[in-house]
């Protein structure tokens, strides 16, 4: 049997493998942008499964709206990186470091 | 039928400010389409009015105070305070960035649109009664910051600046994020009514209600820029034009308190010591690091932007104590500290002209022969950052560590103060650059006399506030008593 437990679980794993796919790499941005849309989609299993236990229709509201932010985070984060690409001709993590404090 | 209608024109009454707002910010948008690059002042002169529609809104009795859509919403004395002086800042920002923007052809619509989406995010958030707006209202705030950042498309500083600022924000939101989910799952509802019941004081205190705390105390400490999850505040400070920098050095610091006073303090004020505890060893954290990093810093935007970071440090003390007294000295603070941050960056926007950037401490050396007036005033901002009487900025600090020591929590004030004396360094270094250092005689800025009147009235205004305080500090009591 499948219990909350079980998806508070993957959730949690999903949610460290985004964060340690954030940090841990160093070659391409776009793998960040891959990463932070992992984050919230974790985040999304958690409200679900909370909404279902709870038979509370307010958790599923608020993955729905989630869902919208991603989708424009996403988008400003494709149009900075193409900013950042006309400026430098590179997407490399590693040379992000111009400035460093 | 008609319940409904009478039901959201009860509603849409008390958002009226926001209404406005965000109906006049889409309104623009068309416009700005129509008018050509040569006639930008008009967008300019119409979002000012548009502020200006907004803050009537916001004064006295033409909207009423009350809750809206099922409690989920609430235009309290807080909310007021916070617009209102979301609202002055943001078109002082405007006025103060209009010169420095036309000098370097970067005079585009955007940079009015995004201020305005900023500010709508800080109206959703000072109203919040939810989770869900919390988050929504923080979204709207945080995304047409990242865009701001990046707004001058040809530099490749910004760009840089803007995708980190854009990456550690977003890690930030899913923090938050997975935090509220977990609040969401213990108390089995988004409001902070409930929130407030559910996770009251003697109910359960256990592990789960710390993990969740600590996911959404970091994602506040992000947006504030707190240690250790400030690494995007220098960056974006140096990188960014100077205009966006007195942008994200302000009014977003009415947002990220917003975000702290309802989730924290509204939401889950029965855990108050236990996020006191996390906010009181990130304040602390940020007292040290930005006091003294700021020492080393040879570039003005970047040293500014450490002194951010302590004076977060600041604000997070006043709010450690949980206590009425502490949150209104850390209102106050707040307040003081954005008027001193505009006065700051401003003079800074003001020492630019065309094709002259004053961002390096040495830009400042022999001010006081070249534009006595203008030093005198910055002098005033560095004197009241540092806390020195009879400035606004001493009040600012008396009064949270004043919270402090009602509290019991004596050694964090000692901290502070300490802390604080060692960040007079750094200011009175600008002093003495603009004072006692010989510099070259570089050519007069000029600069619109609406930009240098209001400029001096922003360091002017930290002199009044600190002879008479009673009035902003009465304002604050009355914004901020708990409930």
């Amino acid at each position: 049997m499948i219990g909350l437990s079980h998806y508070l679980t993957l959730s949690a794993i999903l949610f460290a493998i985004s964060v340690a796919g954030i940090f841990l790499n160093r070659k391409n941005v776009i793998v960040l942008l891959m990463c932070v849309e992992l984050l919230l989609l974790a985040v999304n299993f958690n409200f679900i499964a909370f909404s279902r236990y709870l038979d509370d229709v307010a958790g599923q509201v608020f993955v729905f709206f989630i869902l919208t932010v991603a989708a424009a985070e996403s988008a400003i984060g494709l149009a900075i990186l193409v900013v950042l690409f006309r400026n430098r001709r590179s997407i490399n993590v590693e040379e992000l470091d111009t400035m460093r404090g | 039928m008609n319940l409904l209608v009478s039901l959201l024109a009860g509603d849409l009454a008390v958002l009226l400010p926001e209404v406005l707002l965000g109906g006049g910010l889409c309104a623009l948008l068309v416009l700005d389409l129509f008018v050509p690059q040569r006639a930008r002042d008009l967008t300019y002169l119409a979002a000012v009015f548009l502020l200006a529609g907004v803050a009537w809104a916001l004064l006295g009795d033409v909207t009423p105070s009350g809750t809206a859509f099922a409690g989920t919403w609430s235009l309290d004395p807080l909310a007021r305070v916070l617009k209102l002086f979301g609202v002055l800042t943001v078109a002082t920002v405007f006025l103060y960035s209009r010169p420095y923007l036309r000098a370097r052809d970067l005079h585009f619509g955007e940079y009015y649109l995004l201020g305005l989406f900023a500010l709508l995010g800080i109206f959703v958030i000072a109203s919040a009664q939810s989770l869900l707006l919390a988050y929504l209202g923080l979204e709207i705030l945080s995304l047409a910051l990242y865009a701001m950042v990046a707004f001058d498309r040809d530099s490749p500083s910004a760009a840089e600046a803007a995708m980190k600022y854009f990456v550690l924000g977003a890690i930030a939101s899913g923090a938050l994020l997975y935090g509220m989910s977990l609040l969401y799952g213990l108390a089995g509802s988004l409001n902070f009514a409930d929130l407030r019941v559910a996770l009251a004081a003697d109910g359960q205190a256990g592990v789960s209600v710390a993990v969740a705390l600590a996911f959404v105390v970091a994602g506040i400490a992000f947006k504030f820029g707190a240690v250790p999850f400030h690494m995007w505040v220098p960056d974006v400070y140096e990188g960014s034009p100077t205009s966006v920098t007195l942008f994200i050095g302000t009014a977003p610091k009415l947002g990220a308190l917003a975000l702290a006073l309802r989730v924290l303090v509204d939401g889950v004020p029965g855990q108050a010591p236990l996020w006191g505890v996390m906010l009181g060893a990130l304040a602390l954290l940020s007292l040290v690091l930005g006091n003294v990093a700021a020492i080393a810093q040879t570039n003005l935007k970047r040293m500014l932007a450490y002194s951010t970071i302590a004076h977060v440090g600041f604000i997070l003390l006043g709010l450690v104590p949980g206590t009425s007294d502490g949150i209104q000295a850390a209102l106050y603070y707040t307040l003081v500290y954005v008027i001193m941050a505009a006065g700051a960056f401003g003079m800074l926007l003001l020492l630019s002209g065309r094709g002259v950037e004053c961002e390096r401490l040495d830009d400042l050396r022999g001010l006081a022969l070249r534009h006595p007036w203008y030093a005198a005033m910055l002098t005033m901002l560095m004197v009241s950052m540092i806390g020195v009487p009879p400035l606004a900025g001493f009040y600012a600090k008396w009064w949270i560590l004043q919270a402090l020591v009602q509290a019991g929590q004596v050694w964090l004030a000692v901290a502070a103060v300490v802390l604080s004396v060692v960040g007079a360094f750094y200011y009175l270094r600008v002093i003495r650059m603009m004072f006692f250092e010989a510099g070259t005689a570089g050519p007069p800025a000029p600069v619109p006399l609406d930009v240098r009147v209001v400029t001096s009235v922003n360091a002017l205004v930290l002199l009044a506030l600190g002879l008479a305080p009673d009035r902003l500090m009465e304002l604050c009591a009355r914004a901020a008593a708990l409930a």
